[in-house]
């Protein structure tokens, strides 16, 4: 727990120039850590999805991490529409995606559960007409101090 | 399988500039949508794809995969092409179409590896094919 480091990156809806520019952020600092390369992709795609989901689908939001020697929590909020079922929504398939979504390459009903996938753990609030906070974190193996 | 012996496979062209070249894989995927890549690919990848937007390039590396290669020709914007160079990963084209292009790299040996995630054991595929 020496050595935390957090930060921020805000996302704006519908700015697909800069989608993916936050993972990739956040990628690059773990990389400068030397966290194990099987983490850093782990964690980058679960990132990288839930930022695409603020992109396509909310007006605008925010990625927060914080990172110590053994864990990355990350925190992406967002102001936007809500997810009206969420278990609905974890289902392997299911999108609202509309079809300009999907000639971009996405909608295939994958991101929220590649984020659980991906993740050690992974929360999900949703309130309708305000917005959505997904809320997940993975351990880092190495670093010794790990227990449970 | 390096990226020369891809390139002469796919008869393909490399579309990035200043990107090493001394690369090879052990796997592809194919895919257009970039969340199915996410879900299942593995590292040491070439990702074989029509959809040639800067997300491709994103996913690409959120992913780890190693190489890209559109078919039917179709070329990205000089844009993404800048943002692969940035990321180190080399972008090549086959006017080969995504079965074609699928089929010549299965009949060099490569294969899908199906990534399983952090999950419990992995059952081991016994079967090559019937
Ligand atoms: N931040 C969000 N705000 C509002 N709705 C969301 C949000 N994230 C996801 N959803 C809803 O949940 C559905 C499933 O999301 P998920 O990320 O699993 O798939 P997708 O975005 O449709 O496709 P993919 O992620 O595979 O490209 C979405 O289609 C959308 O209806
Ligand atoms: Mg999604």
């Amino acid at each position: 727990m020496t050595n935390t480091e957090e930060g921020v990156f805000f996302l704006t809806g519908k700015d697909f120039t800069n989608a993916g520019a936050a993972s990739s952020s956040l990628k690059g600092i773990l990389e400068r850590r030397g966290v194990p390369p099987d983490i850093i992709r782990r964690m980058a795609i679960a990132a990288f999805e839930a930022e695409l989901n603020v992109i396509i689908y909310a007006v605008a939001g925010m990625m927060k991490y914080r990172v110590t020697d053994t864990e990355i929590f990350v925190t992406v909020q967002d102001m936007g529409q809500g997810i009206p079922d969420i278990e609905l929504a974890m289902t392997e398939g299911y999108s609202t995606a509309t079809d300009h979504i999907r000639e971009m390459g996405f909608g295939s009903g994958m991101g929220l559960p590649n984020i659980k996938k991906s993740t050690d753990n992974l929360a999900i609030n949703s309130v309708m007409g305000e917005g959505t906070t997904l809320e997940f974190f993975i351990r880092i193996r190495s670093g010794g101090t790990e227990q449970a | 399988m390096n990226l020369a012996e891809i390139l002469d496979t796919l008869n393909a062209s490399v579309l990035t500039d200043k990107v090493t070249l001394q690369k090879s894989v052990e796997n592809a995927y194919c895919a257009d949508l970039m969340s199915d890549v996410l879900s299942f690919s593995t590292t040491k990848s070439i990702l074989v794809t029509g959809l040639t937007n800067a997300q491709v390039i994103r996913t690409a590396e959120m992913a780890a995969i190693e190489m890209i290669v559109f078919v039917q020709g179709k070329r990205p914007d000089s844009q993404t092409i800048r943002l692969a160079e940035e990321k180190q990963i080399p972008l090549l084209v086959t006017d080969l179409s995504m079965f074609e292009a699928c089929g010549k790299l299965y009949e060099r040996g490569l294969r899908s590896k199906l990534h399983r995630h952090n999950q419990t054991p992995t059952i081991k595929c016994q079967a090559k094919s019937h």
